[in-house]
């Protein structure tokens, strides 16, 4: 069936099976990889994406449940000139290693700075339980987390 | 002490520099496997055995070739005559060490759940995945071996055509008299058994690859999520029997590994078999049950482990047998795994009588291999949970009995009687400084007035002081110990016309940041800024020589070739300077990217000048060649030692069973830091890897071979709600081992910290009178020990 989203700020009407799910949409019919599968359980989050601005992680979520929505996925992040004050941050910080999660995990950090600009460790460590990583074990995660709070409520004053 | 040369008036190397990595990654620019669109491709899919020990009576995939989609559907008999040789072991560790038969798909035989059976090709995923479930595979099933003594016992043979299940027997006795007359006269011995479960390595991002041939030329490329191109390269020549001069391995960015995607698997043999038999793209991507049963497991070890030691506690002898799962089949370095810990027993304890003895068995299970730290966590876990046994024994504090055991400072080079020699080190200072860092004697007040107070939340302090041995070379000993590769590393430095400089290594990073790292080492002895350098790896048309990364190598081994390289360039590019500037080589000084003369500095020759004299050929002195490059292939003379100390501490609930991670110090030591940043991130991944080997995860099988965890659901990869933030400091003792100073550190955090954990766990639970708890000590672990202790429940102390 037909299915119209705006991924980016960008609308796209494509034909999709009804059992795709919107993480393999995205990757494979629109070709925006940077959206990555870590398991096939909804329990790694390395496919959050921003669906109306909250994040989901794409690999629960049908192609067809989409329809009408607006996406952001992490290539919608940065700008031409600048990368978005989490990539930001995470860059400062040294919050990636392989990177793999990375994607999934600046767009869990977008939705829960979102509901929480001015969060302790401890509510970050908990907001972000659902994506995992491997290699940093989070101890910079964390940090670029806080740090882009910081530079982001920064931006709003 | 350092012997790095600098030709930069401000160093680079030493500070916190960002990853130049990052950007591509942040951003989802970065390529991995799966994200190669590739025209044309089929998809792979495989069958795997449900059974863990089965003859395969029949295949039958008429049904499953009809399925949409469907190109072609073949079972291992069909693809039999595609192989030259079997599913590669590099690493024969006996003379007599049994190899059975192991080839991509099994043909009469599975041997663990998950073993291969038969292979889809379809024009996409979906459609591969589908045609499985019509493949009809008749099973007669057989018996299971499952556990390690079982296996040891041979009541049910694995590969009955070996005639027992033992792969191997692998021993260090250099002296077995004087270890029993040490047992015979010690004041104190302790003997322990422990078990190092099995443990799912779990790189975020799943195996792939994709195998393009290109049959008009007759050559082939094969993108996959590999550590190694380079060793796969030959080994997949070497397997297909495809010319590798017409074979190139590219690893694009990797989403992980630990160790796990050093190896040559199945399915990269698969795939280009069959893209040369039907002259098409292949691709295949895991999924992640199947990374949990078709790709190698860590550990797996049943440890025994005894200490002799004098009245005071100083250790006298150390003897060890261990049993080590191989699994279903031997992989790239399987049996070699628990040998990497063999001479490590003794930990950093100077003790002067040792035995060591490993035998290798086969079971029904997924074939383990190297998982980050290979041998050493294991040899570590077992030396510092039985000091802490020690220390209860001659009654002193689990800090002193370490300061009583160290090997002084005074002894390095330091040849320990296993018979390695250890480069550097200076033990205690990382102890002490730990110990404060922690609040030692604060804390154990607080664990006092906790068991006064009657709290039901038990504190625990654990201690794990640790040595571990990385950076596997020189190639000699290597093949001493009948490894089948080298242990040198390649770099080539090539300062372009233009004098910007290529960096080529034979490195394969992924996640670890060398691009960032190895630009920091040329620019400091070029004395030019980083963003003029570029690094490129990982394409063996690109970088042909290389053994790739793994074992803590890549900046001791391939940092240095690195170094080395420059060095050379820098060499020939003075012999151009000084002709120019009509000066012999030894009146030049090089500075900042400027040869100037001794004594009159305004006459200078700038590197960027002789960049381009060298491209143009046109002046150049007698007898050098063109261009400014230069190759090294290095070959180090030692491993590295890394050492340093970790505390745990915890808060065990006796109510729930639970523990919780409160704090976690560490001290490391790794030599000389060319990126402290990237140390850090380094030791704190280590570091929960670690933690999660202690409280969380296990690759459960059931009593008929199944694995019970095959998805994050079941399988317990920790999240940041379950860490504190990490309390990092360092010492540094530079290594003399290499030009750098530097020593490994990928796997130094997670080698230290499951014995600091269980340590802090075991003693919580002391109270209680439990002086153990297997990893991973989950609540119900520790609360049936509770319940089952000395007091039934109740404190005993």
């Amino acid at each position: 069936m037909q299915i119209t989203t705006v991924v980016n700020g960008k609308s796209f009407t494509k034909d999709v099976e009804p059992r795709t799910l919107l993480v393999h949409y995205i990757r494979d019919v629109l070709g925006l990889t940077g959206t990555n599968v870590g398991c096939d359980t909804s329990s790694c989050g390395a496919c959050t994406i921003l669906l109306n601005g909250e994040s989901v992680k794409s690999c629960t979520v049908l192609a067809v449940q989409a329809d009408g929505l607006e996406l952001t996925t992490i290539e919608g992040m940065a700008s031409e000139s600048a990368l978005h004050p989490i990539q930001k941050a995470f860059h400062d910080n040294h919050g990636l290693q392989c990177g793999y999660c990375t994607p999934g995990m600046i767009m869990a950090t977008a939705s829960f700075l979102k509901e929480n600009p001015a969060p302790t460790e401890a509510d970050v460590r908990e907001g972000l339980e659902g994506n995992l990583c491997r290699c940093t074990g989070y101890h910079n995660i964390v940090k670029s987390v806080l740090a882009a709070a910081e530079a982001m409520e920064g931006a709003v004053k | 002490m350092t012997v790095v040369e600098t030709g930069s008036s401000e160093r680079v190397t030493g500070k916190r520099l960002l990853r130049r990595e990052d950007p591509a990654l942040l951003t989802g620019e970065a390529k991995y496997v799966d994200d190669i669109r590739e025209q044309g491709a089929l998809y792979m899919a495989l069958l795997r055995s449900p059974l863990a020990h089965a003859k395969i009576v029949s295949i039958d995939v008429s049904a499953a070739k009809k399925m949409p989609g469907v190109t072609d559907v073949m079972s291992g008999r069909d693809l039999q005559s595609e192989w030259v040789a079997p599913m590669p072991c590099a690493w024969p560790v006996t003379q007599d060490m049994k190899n059975p038969p192991h080839f991509p798909l099994a043909t009469d035989v599975v041997h663990y759940v998950g073993d291969a059976v038969a292979v889809v090709l379809a024009s996409d995923k979906v459609a591969a995945v589908d045609a499985l479930a019509a493949i009809d595979v008749n099973y007669e099933a057989l018996p299971v071996v499952v556990d390690l003594e079982d296996a040891v016992s041979d009541r049910i043979l694995v590969h009955p055509s070996l005639g027992t299940n033992k792969c191997f027997v692998w021993k260090v006795e250099p002296d077995n008299d004087k270890v029993d007359q040490a047992f015979a006269s010690a004041a104190h011995v302790t003997k322990n058994r422990y078990v190092q479960q099995r443990l799912i390595p779990s790189a975020l991002e799943p195996r792939g690859v994709i195998a393009i041939p290109h049959p008009y030329g007759g050559e082939y490329t094969l993108f996959s999520s590999t550590q190694i191109p380079h060793i796969l390269k030959v080994m997949l020549s070497t397997t297909i029997g495809i010319s590798e001069a017409k074979l190139r391995v590219i690893a694009p960015a990797v989403g992980g590994a630990f160790g796990s995607k050093l190896n040559v698997y199945a399915e990269e043999v698969l795939a280009l078999a069959l893209a040369r038999k039907l002259g098409k793209p292949i691709r295949w991507t895991e999924e992640r049950s199947e990374n949990s049963l078709a790709t190698i497991h860590g550990r797996g070890q049943l440890q025994e482990i005894e200490l002799a030691a004098d009245e005071k506690g100083r250790i006298t002898a150390v003897r060890v047998n261990i049993i080590a799962d191989m699994g279903g089949y031997l992989q790239l370095l399987t049996p070699g795994v628990p040998l990497l810990g063999g001479f490590l027993y003794h930990g950093l304890y100077d003790v002067p009588a040792y035995s060591f003895s490993c035998t290798g068995v086969f079971t029904n299970k997924t074939p383990t291999d190297a998982y980050r730290g290979a041998g050493r966590p294991e040899a570590t876990y077992a030396i510092e949970r039985s000091m802490d046994l020690l220390a209860k024994k001659v009654g002193v504090d689990p800090a002193e009995i370490r300061r009583r055991n160290f090997i002084p400072p005074e002894k390095f080079p330091y040849s320990s009687v296993p018979g390695l020699i250890f480069d550097s080190g200076s033990y205690l200072p990382t102890l002490e400084m730990a110990l404060e860092k922690v609040g030692y004697q604060e804390l154990r007040k607080e664990q006092e007035r906790r068991r006064s107070g009657n709290s039901r939340k038990h504190l625990g302090v654990g201690i794990s002081s640790y040595v571990e041995m990385c950076g596997l070379a020189p190639s000699k000993v290597l093949g001493s110990l009948r490894y089948s590769a080298g242990g040198w590393e390649s770099a080539t430095v090539r300062i372009l016309p233009t004098s910007k400089v290529q960096v080529v290594t034979g490195t394969s990073p992924h996640g670890q940041g060398h691009e960032t790292s190895w630009s920091m080492i040329v620019a400091d002895r070029l004395g030019i800024s980083p963003d003029d350098i570029e690094v490129l790896h990982s394409d063996t048309a690109i970088a042909p020589h290389g053994l790739d990364t793994y074992g803590s190598r890549s900046l001791a081994v391939g940092g240095s070739a690195v170094y080395l390289a420059t060095e050379r360039v820098l060499e020939k590019a003075r012999l151009i300077a000084a002709h120019r500037l009509e000066v012999s080589v030894e009146d030049l000084q090089y500075k900042d990217g400027s040869f100037r003369v001794t004594g009159s500095p305004e006459k200078a020759f700038a590197l960027s000048s002789v960049a381009f004299e060298a491209f143009t050929a046109h002046d150049l002195p007698e007898g050098v060649e063109p261009n400014l490059e230069a190759t090294v292939s290095w070959d180090p003379p030692n491993f590295t030692f890394p050492f340093g100390t970790h505390i745990a501490v915890v808060e065990v609930d006796e109510e729930t069973g639970a523990t919780e991670l409160l704090r976690y110090v560490s001290v490391d030591d790794v030599g000389n830091q060319i990126n402290p940043m990237i140390v850090e991130g380094q030791i704190e991944g280590g570091i929960a890897q670690g933690v999660a080997q202690a409280l969380y995860e296990e690759a459960i099988y059931d009593e008929f071979g199944n694995l019970l965890d095959t998805t994050f659901l079941e399988y317990l990869l920790p999240s940041a709600a379950e860490f504190p933030s990490f309390e990092l400091a360092s010492t540094v003792t530079p290594s003399p081992t290499n030009p750098l100073g530097v020593k490994g550190v990928g796997e130094a955090g997670c080698i230290a910290s499951p014995p600091a954990v269980i340590n802090a766990v075991v003693d919580a639970l002391s109270v209680f009178g439990i002086d153990h708890i297997d990893m991973p000590a989950s609540p119900q672990k520790v609360w049936t020990a509770i319940m089952s202790s000395q007091g039934n429940g109740r404190k005993v102390e």
